[in-house]
């Protein structure tokens, strides 16, 4: 069967009646979800997830699919208007997109980055349409040493995303990784820092957590500075959203190489969208000849990650499909919805249920063009949020995260954690101590102890396994090449400043 | 008129609150069950079919409450502190038994603080290998560990597990050790395994079934007297020399100690005629198992499963030496 013959089948089952309507509920809640901070596409999914009982397979999985992806296109709503993020995977969208909303371009980078998420989001759609088996085959290689080896280069990457001082990124990087230590030891079980309460035996909640550095500490730091006037400058009208032809130029490939990025993480199993969109972001201040612009409202800063997030929503659908093996509790959710209908993916769905295996994936396609035309229109609506007064949007929005942290595990706990983070982000943001990396080092710190220990366990504790392994070695070289070129950078743009300031002392 | 209805209303609610604690009433509003782990996993799948099928008898609905963390033991903790009325319960599994041994120190207590209701399914469990391992039968697999010895890598899906459970037996029948490997949750463990990155693994069928039909595991024995309906060429255990090795992942609904007896009565009794609903049996047997017998889903027959399997499990885990907390 070639490929034309499954998109027909794909697009017969997707087009029926019910099953558009599922897609659309699907996309439209998800990306309201997304948009609001706190509630997130897991809790969202976990409400919806009885529903399904009563729905097909096929139709169920579409709706799942759409508020899982839906969410890419919502989450960055906030994290451009308001410097909340509305999900984890657009917390590093803050950085540019916060900027480009304070000097009254927000409508644009909405715009640019409905059309990154659209563009992220097909490129993924479409290597999962072409190269699904042959990428799950691939990943199954990809052992602890890779993975080591690959959070390894994304730390070093990735450690210099915020501005300012890089010791204070570093610091925080390693506190994130300490928050990270704490629960339960999964090789021993002992727990760590936990300090005999049952419920730190697990991680702490990430979501928690970046609700907490995010969202709460900016509602704080702004409640009292508040000036009306700040929102008054963004323009709403439709013209306002039109990109400079310079920032559609300098678009392109930050979109391309995010995509790219997104569509790899996302096909690991463990990784995703997060990462992703982190890693992306490093990716292009790395490779820009202006790093010195980001942070400031680099247009690049929110093209990249955000088609990276999309891009990376869609792949993470191959392991899930292909293998049956999900890479997230968000996938684990999905296959839930399969095995109560009796079905359990694998290597054999593609063959033997081509109308569920097609049908989602060309619901894919109408999904996100529901979304596109969903979002342009309502990018005028979303900037007008910025009218309501702060004293109604920010107990809202403090409202939001508490009934979204809560819904993940209903657990009371996770709010006291919330308001620690709150306080805590809040205190390291009047001394200008960046939050991106703590949340960073959080993330990879313990996928990077879970590894390594593995590796170190599999190699029976023989450290050569990182370079015995080829793509292990190959990703410690770029590793160890960045190290280097970043240490020489360093020093040379040192002398220069020395040569500079001795060619002055001597001329003056 | 509208005063009528106003009384009337009134007249009905009293009514039902006069009744709420008779088993003749009960139930009267929804139930909900709480599973002590997330949504989507084997335990849930299982959960969400049973409520599906005891809310049609008991006439309301029964809701599934997702209440994971710290092994099953933080949704088991809050089913025990809730009031006991008939409309909290617990559907948890074998961890119910072990995490009594495997947490020095649990807010509850698996035997005095519930009022048990009645197992639910026991699932059976396969030992599974990496397609290219040089074994292809159990005879050769416990040969393959008892010269390989701790160079054999043993994948499970974090203490506690039922992975973990397993391979902890399968070593105390043989008497060796092998390498644990610890994973968080079966699918990263099932992804090396398919990978080649980890030798051996023992998992529930519910998790195993579709990757050894398709060929990307080898699958050595069940760990059940009779071979399986769903994988019918797979040997028991026992018919490959490993005699006495059974293990299953039993279910099993609790209520909180102090619910009224003839509540507990009525929701075992909704249980039995949940377990033999057409729907459950079928979907049951395409995630590799079945439910109990009728004289199993019964307070005593779960009561008496949780006090052996504690026993069972105690020596063993103390042995191994691996605690959660």
């Amino acid at each position: 069967m070639d490929i034309f013959s499954n998109m027909a089948i794909g697009f017969s089952t997707a087009l029926t009646f019910t099953n558009l309507f599922y897609c659309f509920i699907g996309v439209f809640l998800g990306m309201l979800v997304g948009v609001i901070p706190g509630i997130g596409v897991l809790s969202a999914i976990t409400m919806l997830f009885p529903i399904t009982f009563y729905l097909e397979p096929t139709t169920a999985l579409i709706m799942l699919a759409g508020i899982w992806y839906g969410t890419g296109y919502g989450g960055r709503t906030a994290s451009i208007l308001l410097n909340i993020p509305g999900t984890i995977a657009n917390a590093v969208t803050c950085l540019d997109g916060y900027p480009m909303t304070k000097q009254g371009r927000g409508g644009v980078a909405l715009f640019m980055t409905t059309v990154a998420s659209f563009v992220g989001g097909s490129i993924g759609i479409i290597i999962l349409m072409l190269f699904a088996p042959v990428i799950a085959r691939y990943a199954l290689s990809f052992g602890s040493a890779e993975y080591f080896s690959l959070m390894l280069l994304g730390l070093v990457a990735a450690s210099t995303i915020s501005e300012g001082s890089a010791i204070k990124a570093l610091a925080m990087v390693v506190l994130g990784i300490m928050f990270g230590c704490i629960g339960a030891d999964i090789y021993t079980g002992t727990p760590r820092f936990s300090f005999g309460l049952l419920e730190l035996t697990d991680q702490l909640s990430l979501i928690a957590l970046a609700m907490g550095m995010f969202g709460v500490a900016e509602v704080i730091a702004t409640v009292g500075k508040i000036e009306v006037g700040d929102v008054g400058k963004t323009n709403v009208s439709m013209s306002a959203m039109k990109p400079t032809r310079d920032e559609v130029r300098r678009s392109w490939f930050p979109m391309l190489r995010g995509s790219s990025l997104g569509a790899f993480f996302g096909t690991l199993p463990g990784t995703g969208p997060s990462v992703a969109s982190f890693m992306s972001y490093a990716l292009e201040k790395r490779v820009s000849s202006e790093p010195q612009r980001f942070g400031k409202g680099a247009i690049e800063g929110i093209m990249s990650p955000e088609a990276a997030d999309n891009s990376a929503e869609m792949t993470s659908f191959i392991p899930t499909l292909s293998l049956g093996i999900p890479g997230s509790p968000t996938m684990a959710l999905m296959l839930g919805a399969l095995m109560i209908h009796g079905i359990a993916p694998g290597p054999s769905l593609m063959t033997e249920q081509p109308s569920l295996f097609w049908g989602l994936i060309m619901s894919f396609w109408i999904g996100n063009v529901i979304l596109v035309i969903l979002n342009v229109p309502l990018i005028g609506i979303w900037v007008r949020l910025l009218t309501i007064p702060y004293h109604l949007l920010y107990p809202a929005v403090l409202l939001f995260i508490c009934v979204g942290t809560y819904s993940v595990n209903t657990s009371s706990f996770d709010l006291w954690i919330v308001a620690f983070f709150g306080f805590f982000g809040y205190m390291m943001r009047m001394l200008d101590w960046p939050a991106a990396p703590l949340l960073l080092g959080f993330v990879l710190g313990p996928l990077m102890e879970e590894h390594f220990r593995r590796a170190m366990l599999l190699s029976r504790g023989d450290f050569a396994t990182f370079l015995d392994r080829p793509i292990s070695a190959t990703v410690i070289s770029i590793t160890a090449a960045l190290l280097v070129w970043g240490i020489w950078s360093a020093l040379r743009a040192r002398r220069i400043a020395n040569q500079a300031a001795m060619e002055q002392a001597t001329t003056g | 008129m509208k005063k009528m209805i106003t009384a009337l209303g009134l007249g009905t609610a009293l009514a039902f609150a006069s009744q709420s604690a008779s088993a003749q009433s009960f139930p009267t509003q929804p139930i909900t069950i709480v599973v002590p782990f997330s949504a989507g996993g084997p335990t849930d799948t299982v959960t969400r079919l049973v409520a599906q099928a005891m809310g049609q008898d008991l006439g309301q609905q029964v809701v599934v409450e997702n209440v994971g963390g710290a092994g099953g033991t933080l949704g088991a903790a809050r089913v025990a502190h809730a009031e006991p009325n008939g409309y909290t319960l617990l559907l948890h599994h074998i961890g119910m038994a072990t995490t009594a041994t495997l947490y020095r120190e649990l807010p509850y207590n698996a035997l005095e603080d519930f009022a048990h209701v009645g197992l639910v399914t026991e699932v059976p469990m396969v030992m599974v290998g990496r397609r290219d391992l040089e074994a292809d039968t159990m005879a050769e697999v416990i040969a393959y560990v008892r010269e390989k010895g701790e160079d054999v890598m043993y994948a499970n899906a974090g203490i506690g597990a039922a992975s973990h459970l397993c391979g902890l037996l399968f070593m105390n029948a043989l008497e060796t050790q092998m390498t644990t490997v610890p994973y968080q949750g079966t699918g990263p463990a099932l992804t090396d395994l398919m990978g080649g990155q980890v030798d051996l693994m023992c998992d529930q069928t519910t998790n195993t079934t579709n990757q050894i039909r398709d060929g990307s595991i080898k699958a050595f024995g069940v760990t059940v007297p009779e071979r399986l309906e769903s994988l019918p060429d797979v040997p028991t255990a026992s018919e490959s020399g490993l005699e006495g090795f059974e293990v299953t992942i039993w279910h099993g609904v609790y209520a909180p100690k102090g619910t009224p007896e003839d509540v507990v009565n009525r929701l075992s009794q909704s249980l039995k005629i949940a377990l033999k609903d057409p729907t459950v049996v079928e979907r049951f047997a395409d995630l590799g198992t079945a439910p109990s017998p009728e004289a199993d889903a019964t307070p005593a027959a779960l009561r008496a499963k949780v006090q052996s399997e504690i026993d069972l499990w105690r020596p063993i885990i103390e042995a191994a030496g691996v605690y959660a907390n």
